[in-house]
């Protein structure tokens, strides 16, 4: 885990580019540093291998005091991608990315291993690729290599600044979709630098936006886009991008709606579902887990049978924190009455009706083409 | 006709000579170029890292006027100085010789893509590391260009040493002025060239070989 405690960083000419910055960085989660240039958050990032030096607070990592560690080591142990790729032109595909490795000093077998094992990741064939030369790839490719030297030496946390912003429209989508998928794979604390909004609610896991040497807010991409500290924020998200947000699933879920357990008879659940005037409830064993939905008239037909032989459960999982773009889409393609959601563990978490998300949805809509006719 | 046959046997009378002056010459050139990259090379790199502007240019000012002395006027220079000989002639040709490799090596060192060098640092390599493993490489096809420069350069300035008495094709060149001998003239030159092309072909394999990009 790191840390950054009271940090400031004050140039010698004055110019202070930090201002008492308190952060940690989210362990196995993409970090995203953003702001508009000169807020401070490469200086942010370089802190962290010390390729700058801060003037006074302190960095933990893992608890440990960073100037502690010798800054050669340090750096070893932590990836390190940047914007303009630097890769060393004078050696081949395999030396760069066994780069790291060679000065940990690893045996040429296990480097050999890593390094095949690392272009199969970016789905670059190591027949071909492992002895060519930088200057004899594409853009793209360069920086496939380039994430992939970073992750050689399989450090915990990876530096990544600007590591997308060089490459052509095309091939940063797909570097930025690649990162997604592998950091499901790897789980690694990863500290990237942006300045392009897009990329960071595409890829972060927490965004940290900054101004002046100052964090003005951070929070999962959903979270601040639902609630904007404040104009600055609202004005850098731009507000294209929160006209097109839906509020998150969390404030759409219904905690209080009834449920039943799978001990439950098909006559109780009949008095229930009349009772409170539904025609769809979601089943749970004794622990809370869900395990399916049972609707009313399926019941009214078969009196006689058990509960258990009633229970579907056709619809995709909808878990609390899927975006809510995704929830919508769940919604066109599977008609209900209820969209049970799901909390990690499989617990039932609540639900959210469909009567509910229409209202949202025609809410939505009326107040974009409100504010449309507002700029027309 | 007649004349190759004469030529031929003019090979055939002075060869042990001419082998004598081609080594001579060889010599010289050999001797200046090392010593040259020896000390050029490392200061190149040293003053890549300086961060004083106004001793960096003064080096560089040094090194440009000893190349603006006419080749003739720094050897006689050198007479009072070391006297007559290998020496002298060595000496003078080794201060022609570093303002073209410094200014390559130099702004080879220094035209390294930023990027490359701030990846290597973030990556963990230390100073001295850097400089062998990814600086000095990355810069070599510039340095070896330098290298190439100067090898002709001087191959053919070595022919002037023989003004001062160091020997060499220079030699052969003013003994064929003396004797009005068109075989002697023709002979040194075609060998000063010769060697000069040798070299230049040799150290373009050898920058082929080991850069890549």
């Amino acid at each position: 885990m790191i840390e950054l405690k009271g940090i400031n960083k004050i140039y010698d000419d004055g110019f202070q580019a930090l201002k008492d910055i308190d952060l940690t960085f989210e362990e196995g989660k993409i970090n995203v540093l953003i702001g508009p240039s000169g807020c401070g958050k490469t200086t942010t990032m370089k802190l962290l291998n010390r390729l700058t030096d801060y003037t006074d607070g302190d960095i933990l990592i893992d608890d440990q005091n960073m100037k502690q560690i010798n800054p050669f080591e340090l750096r070893r142990q932590m990836g390190y991608v940047i914007q303009n790729i630097g890769l060393f032109p004078h050696m081949s595909i395999f030396d760069n990315v066994a780069t790291v490795p060679k000065l940990l000093k690893w045996n040429k077998h296990k480097i050999r291993e890593r390094v095949d094992e690392l272009l199969n990741m970016v789905n670059l064939d190591p027949e071909t690729y492992r002895n060519r030369y930088p200057a004899e790839l594409s853009g793209g490719q360069q920086q496939r290599i380039g994430v992939i030297r970073a992750l050689a030496a399989e450090p915990s946390t990876i530096l990544m600044d600007e590591p997308f912003s060089a490459l052509d429209p095309i091939s940063r989508e797909q570097l930025q979709d690649e990162l997604t998928k592998l950091q499901q794979e790897i789980n690694k604390t990863i500290i990237f630098v942006t300045h392009d909004m897009d990329e960071a609610i595409k890829i972060a896991d927490q965004i940290i936006l900054m101004k002046d040497g100052e964090i003005v807010q951070k929070g999962a991409p959903q979270e601040i886009l639902a609630n904007p500290a404040n104009e600055f924020v609202t004005e850098f998200i731009g507000e294209d991008r929160l006209e097109n947000v839906l509020p998150s699933i969390q404030d759409m879920i219904q905690s209080d709606y009834p449920s039943i357990s799978l001990n439950t008879t098909v006559e109780q659940s009949i008095q229930l579902l009349s009772r409170y005037q539904i025609s769809d409830i979601p089943v749970v064993d004794e622990n809370g887990a869900f395990n399916g939905i049972v609707n009313l008239f399926d019941l009214l037909n078969n009196k006689r049978t058990d509960l258990k032989t009633f229970i579907h459960d056709t619809l995709p999982t909808i878990t609390e924190n899927m975006d809510s773009h995704r929830l919508m889409q769940i919604f066109h393609e599977h008609k209900s009455t209820v969209y049970p959601i799901q909390t990690k563990e499989g617990n039932l978490a609540g639900v959210v009706e469909r009567k509910q998300l229409v209202h949202l949805l025609h809410q939505f809509y009326m107040n974009k083409s409100g504010d449309s006719e507002w700029s027309s | 006709m007649e004349f190759i046959t004469d030529y031929v046997m003019f090979w055939q009378d002075e060869y042990q000579s001419i082998m004598t002056y081609t080594s001579e010459h060889l010599l010289i050139s050999f001797v200046v170029i090392v010593l040259s990259i020896l000390v050029t090379v490392p200061l190149a790199v040293y003053m890549t890292k300086m961060k004083n502007d106004k001793i960096k240019s003064l080096i560089f000012n040094i090194a440009n006027i000893f190349q603006t002395i006419p080749t003739i006027a720094l050897l006689a220079i050198m007479i009072p100085l070391l006297g007559i000989g290998f020496a002298p002639a060595v000496t003078a040709l080794f201060l022609y010789a570093l303002l073209p490799l410094l200014r390559n090596t130099y702004t080879g060192i220094k035209s390294i893509d930023p990027s490359i060098v701030e990846a290597a640092k973030g990556m963990g390599f230390t100073t001295m590391g850097r400089l062998f493993k990814i600086e000095l490489p990355a810069a070599l096809p510039y340095v070896m260009s330098g290298i190439r420069v100067t090898t002709v350069y001087i191959i053919s300035w070595t022919t002037l040493a023989a003004l001062i008495g160091a020997g060499g094709l220079g030699d052969l060149i003013l003994a064929g002025i003396g004797y009005n001998d068109q075989y002697m003239i023709f002979t040194g030159t075609l060998l000063a060239i010769v060697i000069a092309l040798l070299l230049d072909l040799a150290f373009g394999k050898l920058e082929k070989k080991y850069t890549n990009a």
